[in-house]
């Protein structure tokens, strides 16, 4: 892997009225890495990648996306990013083809990738479905098959299996694990499945109220927090999963 | 070249605007069959002169009929002396059925209903019946709303031939002569008038409506998430609404050509130049009304805002001429009025562009100027 930063997120900090969504965060991530932002509704995962995406603008601190501010690259940013947004519904009348070629042609992309695009999220068989008519699950795959139209050089993505039943969340891991096999792209996923970060996410930035309580690899965060819960509480087993070490750190479960 | 064309983001944003359109059932019955329907409806109301039947409640039987050895009632005298016929009704009243026949104005004949007090006021409550007649000590008393035109109209037919039964002969003294100049028929009034009425609503449930369920969905966010300029998103989408626009007005147009022989006395190119800035003026304030709310519910509010007084007001299906005096130069104002206005002086009035240079500037400019600043506070995210 290419060890070189596509995103670097320095001190930033959000706040709507008197909510502090983002308190002081930074990160980086690598060429080709896959980062899961961890935590429960309201930890501020959304308004962090929202500020990646460009789409929110911090309140201090900065956000360089291959080197580069929002401001000003905005035209060349928006060409190597695919993201695909909480709860997006997109044009209830427009076939499933139809809302990759309109998608498309904002990166000035043909037919040929929309096909192939259909192929890699598994819609083939509903290319003249109405959007109205999709499963949830299909909904999701068109949202990531929009995602990942422009081949992006870094994937952000929203949630992107919540709501979805067992079946239809493994398919689109399926895709999201194809993805790092076959491509360099850099992902940050935010979820509240402690399963979903640890089956795709190389580095886990555990998340609550605006800040990072724990990040590193699976094995690293497991490792390291029985150790730092030793010194402190009277707890002394290791945690066994990603569920049981925000219990430590929070007293609350992830989907709380 | 067209392939350069087809694959641009401006034709596929214009692609989805049709295709979300024509696929949309609603839309196509709400702006097509429904104008026509309206006018269909109105136009035959309005403008078919048929005979009519006018119902009149007469409070106590006995003014229909008298006991056996009493007088007959003023009203039974001239109903008899014109050889009504008086019969009874399914509801057990009696009715007496007064034929007045006219080759001009249109046959009509009167119903002079036994009714009490109560039913009467029931019946004119729901319209049935304008005028009440009753007679006291000899003298016929007329009851009716004397603001309301045709209870006027009644009495003043019903007292003339109460006092002249000769006019029920020949209810002209005078001579009348139809005039059957283009341009004065009351659906000569209307046709303009829903078409631009059609203008108004399709902007703004048309590009409004749409641009704000667009922001709720979170769709416009996801579009402006692409390289997309966000100038050709609504360009695309008022070029669409604009272009839906010209094909339910001409729709209208053939039909009401068709069935009522409207037609337009004034210059065709002209009424198409105001045409088009009317719908620029309308699709700016479209765009202004949707700059910054992302719910529906107060989209749906400010739509209505500006709709409401512009339907009531504008003289959209009667003259804004009826309104006090004092309203007239602030509704004249408006630019339902003026768009309503200027597109009935080229249809019923002969105007070409001399006549609208000015209006079609006016609308423009008001087009432009509620367009730049909706761009201004335009939330996009």
């Amino acid at each position: 892997m290419n060890q070189e930063a596509v995103i670097k997120v320095i001190n930033v900090q959000k706040s709507f009225k008197a909510v502090h969504a983002v308190r002081g965060m930074s990160l980086e991530i690598l060429n080709g890495q896959f980062i899961a932002l961890l935590g429960p509704n309201g930890a501020g995962k959304t308004t962090m990648v929202e500020m990646i995406e460009g789409i929110q603008k911090p309140d201090s601190g900065e956000i360089l996306i291959m080197g580069k501010h929002w401001k000003g690259n905005e035209k060349e940013l928006r060409r190597i990013i695919g993201l695909s947004l909480q709860e997006t519904r997109f044009i209830d009348k427009l076939r499933v083809c139809e809302t990759l070629r309109l998608f498309g042609s904002f990166f000035s992309l043909g037919p040929q990738r929309c096909s192939e695009v259909m192929e890699l999220v598994g819609l083939e068989e509903k290319k003249d479905a109405y959007v109205v008519n999709l499963s949830g699950g299909q909904r999701q795959k068109l949202a990531l098959g929009v995602a990942l139209l422009n081949k992006p050089r870094i994937l952000l993505l929203d949630e992107p299996t919540t709501g979805l039943d067992p079946q239809a969340r493994r398919e689109v891991w399926m895709i999201l694990k194809k993805l790092k096999d076959e491509s360099s792209t850099s992902l940050i996923l935010t979820t509240h499945y402690m399963e979903e970060a640890e089956q795709l996410c190389d580095y886990i930035v555990i998340m609550d109220h605006g800040t990072i309580l724990k990040e590193g690899t699976l094995q690293d965060l497991l490792g390291k927090s029985s150790a730092d819960i030793e010194k402190k509480d009277e707890y002394t087993g290791p945690p066994r999963n990603l569920d049981e070490l925000f219990i430590e750190l929070t007293g609350r479960h992830l989907n709380e | 070249m067209i392939n350069r064309i087809t694959n641009s983001q401006l034709w596929h944003l214009i692609l989805a605007n049709v295709r979300e359109l024509i696929r949309e059932p609603a839309v196509l019955f709400w702006g097509i069959a429904f104008p026509i329907l309206m006018s269909l409806g109105l136009g035959v109301a309005f403008t078919k002169k048929k005979d009519v039947t006018v119902m009149v409640a007469v409070i106590g039987r006995e003014h229909l009929v008298h006991a056996p050895g009493d007088s007959a009632s003023v009203i039974q005298y001239f109903l008899e002396k014109n050889r009504a016929v008086i019969k009874p009704d399914k509801d057990g009243s009696l009715a007496g059925e007064l034929k007045v026949a006219d080759e001009k104005l249109g046959g009509t004949t009167y119903i002079f209903k036994d009714l009490n007090w109560k039913q009467a006021m029931v019946s004119l409550k729901r319209g049935n019946l304008n005028l009440v007649m009753d007679e006291i000590k000899g003298k016929v008393v007329y009851k009716f709303d004397p603001m309301n035109p045709d209870a006027q109209l009644t009495y003043l037919k019903i007292s003339k031939m109460m006092k002249d039964p000769e006019l029920i002969i020949r209810p002209s003294g005078s001579e009348i002569i139809p005039l059957d100049v283009t341009g004065t028929r009351y659906i000569d009034f209307l046709v303009p008038g829903l078409i631009c009425m059609g203008v108004m609503m399709s902007c703004m449930w048309g590009v409004s409506y749409d641009i704000i369920e667009k922001r709720s969905k979170k769709l416009l966010r996801r579009m402006v998430a692409t390289p997309m300029k966000h100038s050709n998103f609504l360009v695309a989408l008022i070029t669409v609404r604009i272009a839906m626009n010209f094909v339910e007005a001409g729709l209208l147009f053939l039909f009401s050509w068709m069935v009522f022989n409207i037609t337009i006395q004034g210059s065709v190119p002209a009424l198409i130049l105001f045409f088009t800035t009317g719908n620029i003026a309308f699709a700016g304030i479209a765009v202004f009304l949707s700059s910054h709310t992302s719910k529906t519910e107060i989209g749906n509010g400010l739509i209505n805002l500006v709709n409401m007084p512009m339907m009531v007001l504008s003289g959209i299906f009667f003259s804004y001429h009826n309104f006090p005096s004092w309203s007239i130069p602030a509704i004249q104002k408006f630019p339902l009025t003026m768009l309503a206005d200027g597109v009935r002086s080229i249809f019923i009035e002969g105007a070409g562009f001399r006549e609208i240079l000015i209006p079609s500037a006016i609308m423009l400019s008001i087009g432009l100027v509620f367009f730049i600043s909706g761009l201004k506070i335009f939330k996009w995210h």
